[in-house]
């Protein structure tokens, strides 16, 4: 809520789902974005600070937490902390070897990281709407977007990288031909080529867009909901917003855990020959 | 909607993420469960084992005391036939050595019964011979009658 800007409803939405860019204005140079017109005006060359501050602190808490973990991990009796991460491990083990059968020693870390990491950032949900806003607005910063996975260019730079990852291993495992043929060859035969190649290259590209947007819309609803009920009376929000965060709490690990799971599923799809 | 840097900055952080985590984070915990794992499989096999060895010490121990409650018994019975034994040897030769006793005394009566005959027989000869003397009033010839003498001596 900038000072001056009267607190209409739409506004206040609008507020609350524009985040802080810094960037290249074409008029005003370098510098942070005041509205959402000039943020949209400084175009790709823009970085979305409030994100990027969020998904990298959060990340860096986690690895922080499990590598302390890790550096007491003993054969031993686990205690509190040690318990925890080794349950979370043992977990993402399990679900990685039931899905993945072969040898990679990237995956299971990748899907403990992207599990882990995404229910942290989607757990930043949890926080009431206005608060973490509120407070930087006192502090002098505009806008506060404290939820990176609400965020579509945070959705899509993790599934874009699980993309490359795609291709990566499907090119090492059976090589440009074989991959190229996966694309090609399939499920018609050589007289069908472009047929087959319009089927699967949008199988492929399906894959990283489904995987963002289904995280991002997931999670960009949630928070659009918190901020609907944060425009009630104050008397009368926490009856629905004590439920809606209740049932967050499942939606937020769910979409984790999704996330985790297809990466898992698209990784040992590309180690597979057909 | 507005795709920006930050997807790029986003993978890049991924990336590094990623990276730490697999480098730093993920091999020790596994490493650490794996062998939790081992160890208490260990521990339970070594368990398993220990009742094993347990159930198998019983039954050596119960066998071999049922053995050695049997060995008794032999021994037990053993020792009573052989006290049996004894004693009846012992009666066998308390009653041989009594009957050799018995001989023994038997032959020193005899003996002494022979003897006593002599002597009596002497002392009748003596007493006859003093008898015949007082009879007839004179001595008598020893020497003529003592062939006739020893004669009536040797029918006493």
């Amino acid at each position: 809520m900038a000072a001056g800007e009267t607190l209409t409803a739409s506004s206040y939405i609008q507020h609350h789902l524009q985040n802080l860019v810094y960037g290249k204005h074409p008029e005003n140079g370098w510098g942070f974005a005041h509205s959402a017109q000039e943020a949209q005006e400084m175009g790709f060359w823009a970085i979305h600070v409030d994100s990027m501050a969020w998904s990298i602190g959060l990340g860096v808490l986690f690895l922080w937490l499990f590598r302390k973990a890790a550096l007491k991990a003993s054969s031993g009796v686990p205690t509190g902390l040690q318990n925890f991460v080794e349950i979370m491990v043992e977990f993402v083990d399990n679900s990685v070897k039931e899905t993945f059968h072969g040898k990679n020693a990237v995956i299971a870390p990748l899907a403990l990281t992207i599990f882990c990491w995404i229910f942290l950032m989607n757990l930043m949900d949890l926080v009431p709407v206005d608060f973490l806003p509120y407070l930087f607005s006192a502090a002098g910063v505009e806008y506060m977007k404290v939820v990176p996975t609400t965020d579509v260019n945070i959705t899509f730079g993790m599934s874009l990288s699980v993309f490359f990852l795609i291709i990566y291993y499907s090119i090492k495992i059976k090589g440009v031909g074989g991959f190229v043929g996966e694309l090609t060859l399939q499920p018609f035969g050589k007289w069908m080529i472009p047929f087959n190649f319009l089927l699967e290259g949008v199988g492929l590209i399906a894959k990283p867009i489904s995987l963002a947007l289904r995280l991002f819309g997931n999670l960009y609803a949630g928070e659009l909901i918190f901020i609907l009920i944060a425009l009630l009376p104050f008397w009368a929000q926490w009856v629905l917003s004590v439920p809606w965060a209740i049932f967050h709490i499942l939606v937020i690990t769910l979409q984790a855990f999704i996330f985790m799971m297809l990466t898992i599923v698209y990784l040992s799809m590309a180690h597979e020959d057909h | 909607m507005n795709l920006n840097l930050t997807m790029i900055g986003q993978a890049i952080a991924f990336a590094v993420f990623v990276v730490f985590c697999m480098k730093y984070v993920w091999p020790p915990v596994i490493q650490a469960l794996r062998e939790r794992e081992k160890k208490i499989a260990d521990g339970l096999q070594a368990a398993e084992r220990a009742s094993r060895d347990l159930e198998l010490a019983q039954e050596k121990a119960s066998a071999e005391l049922k053995e050695a409650k049997q060995q008794a018994q032999e021994i037990i019975e053993q020792a009573n036939r052989r006290a049996n034994q004894m004693v009846e040897e012992a009666k066998d030769s308390a009653r041989t050595e009594g009957e050799r006793l018995i001989a023994a005394a038997k032959a020193e009566i005899e003996q002494e019964k022979n003897r006593a005959k002599e002597e009596l027989r002497a002392q009748v000869a003596a007493l006859a011979l003093a008898g015949a003397e007082k009879i007839l009033e004179t001595s008598v010839d020893s020497q003529a009658h003592s062939q006739m003498l020893d004669k009536l001596a040797a029918e006493l």
